[in-house]
């Protein structure tokens, strides 16, 4: 109990927030390659999963290469990519990829599928072209699973980018892992905490921009 | 614009066909109902024209143009069509909806509106719908605002798909009225697909009675048809056999006559009885 006191002193004092090495930059690190990862990872696998969804066509290989890649520890790719590209921040940015590619698939087929096929068929049979029902109707449709693939994604990346220090990158791994080699328990604690309110604060403004979308495409 | 279906086949990758050899000639500005129950091909049939589905073999022509050599998307925005459930976009305003086609053809946002409201009065929606979510809309009102979609691009051709099949016998009804109404109005080339003879009866200028598998059992105007039915699929079918529709008059008291069925189910009354000097003419 004392240790967790002891966190929050840590973290309520202004000195541990300022400084090259203090929380307030390490959480801008942190922030900041939970955003990288997760535009990298939109840009691979928000076009893929439309378009699975959008023709049907390989839905079967993008469930089984996701649920695959979903089983790699993480820690264990970092480690192996660090081999190939070496201690910076390439290694942990290729496993935060991978950790964040299959929500983002997910949720992508799975929002333009639960467009009901009537609906698409009628914007056919008014005459939309093949991009047309996809752009006018199955994404903004399917715009609320869409967005909670990211928003998975986006908590698996921010808990997990601790794992940047582990070779060498920053963020608030920088402090958990000076914790755990010094035996500074409130230090750790305190980084732990740092992520935890960081993940929480996320997920409330992916949960804000869900419900407002919902309201603004007229599905609440 | 007159459409013609000839020797249509749509047979499926399974082998079962929807439709055989199907002939059909469904002349300008009226409407031609397909009339059959589900199984039948009468979508099947409907969607050929606007080239959802094209058929194995033979053609659907317009005015002597065989579809498969128009583009379809081209094809389908001039040609209205009008599903069954509205089939409405959910995530867009009645106004909108109804704009669809005309802002696919790139008409401005602004001429697209006011053609909608427009669209909404001739259909008898009021104007202050028009910025409401389809689901905000009862059921009738929803296939108000699909007929006006249908209607908005200004087709010579209006497919309906069973439009009126999801709504409430009443409010049923009162869309036919409408939609004949429009029809006096606008004269578009109607091809009208339904499972309900009372529906194909108030509608068709001309009545497809359809088997299975897209075989026609008979063409003919709804006179001809209940006066007339070429064979017993056709008789069961409308329900002459079972006395649905064998009428019988009495006289009521005061003059006139009421009118029953052959099991004796009253229907309603004549106020006079039929003068035999018009029955002669």
């Amino acid at each position: 109990m004392n240790h967790l006191i002891d966190a929050f002193d840590v973290l309520l004092d202004p000195e541990s927030w300022s400084g090259p090495g203090g929380f307030g930059v390490r959480m801008l690190e942190h922030l900041w390659y939970t955003a990288l990862a997760l535009i990298i990872s939109a840009a691979i696998a928000l076009p893929v999963g439309l378009m699975v969804g959008h023709t049907g066509r390989g839905r079967a290989l993008a469930v089984i290469s996701t649920g695959l890649v979903r089983a790699l520890p993480t820690l264990g790719l970092i480690t192996l990519a660090a081999l190939f590209v070496g201690i910076g921040l390439t290694a942990p940015m290729i496993a935060f990829v991978v950790l964040a590619v299959p929500s983002i698939l997910a949720g992508a087929y799975a929002g333009v599928e639960s467009v009901s096929p009537a609906t698409t068929d009628v914007a056919k049979a008014q005459g939309m072209s093949g991009w047309q029902v996809l752009l006018r109707v199955e994404i903004p449709l399917g715009l609320p699973l869409i967005i909670g693939g990211l928003r998975n994604a986006t908590l698996q990346v921010v808990a997990t980018a601790t794992l940047a220090a582990y070779v060498g990158a920053g963020g608030l791994g920088r402090q958990l892992f000076l914790g755990l080699r010094t035996q500074d328990y409130p230090l750790m604690l305190a980084a732990s905490i740092a992520v935890i309110l960081l993940a929480i604060v996320l997920d409330a403004c992916f949960e804000f921009s869900q419900r407002l979308l919902r309201r603004l495409l007229g599905l609440v | 614009m007159a459409i013609d279906f000839r020797n249509v086949t749509k047979t499926y990758p399974d082998g079962t066909a929807a439709v055989e050899n199907f002939t059909l000639h469904v002349p300008s500005h009226t409407c031609t109902v397909l009339l059959g129950s589900s199984g039948c091909g009468k979508s099947t049939l409907l969607r050929m024209v606007n080239r959802m589905i094209d058929p194995s073999s033979g053609a659907v022509l317009i005015d002597d143009n065989d579809v498969a050599t128009t583009e379809p998307v081209a094809l389908r925005r001039r040609i209205g069509y009008v599903m069954q459930d509205s089939g409405l976009l959910p995530h867009r305003r009645v106004i909108d909806n109804i704009a669809t086609v005309p802002r696919l053809t790139g008409a401005s946002k602004a001429d697209a509106h006011r053609r909608a409201q427009e669209l909404m009065e001739i259909v008898g929606l009021d104007a202050a719908l028009a910025r409401r979510y389809p689901k905000q809309l009862s059921g009738g009102q929803q296939q108000r605002v699909g007929v006006a979609r249908g209607l908005a691009a200004d087709p010579n051709i209006l497919l309906m798909d069973e439009p009126f099949g999801a709504v409430d016998p009443l409010v049923r009804v009162e869309l036919q009225r409408e939609l004949q109404r429009i029809q006096t109005d606008l004269r578009k080339t109607i091809i009208f697909v339904t499972h309900d003879i009372d529906e194909a009866l108030t509608l068709g200028d001309q009545i497809v009675v359809l088997k299975k598998g897209g075989e026609v059992a008979q063409i003919g105007t709804p006179e001809n048809i209940v006066e007339a039915p070429a064979n017993d699929f056709v008789a069961q079918f409308l329900g002459l056999d079972s006395a649905r529709r064998s009428l019988k008059a009495a006289p009521r008291e005061g003059g006139g006559w009421l009118v029953s069925d052959g099991r004796g189910r009253p229907l309603g009354v004549v106020d006079s009885a039929p003068d035999q000097q018009h029955a002669t003419d």
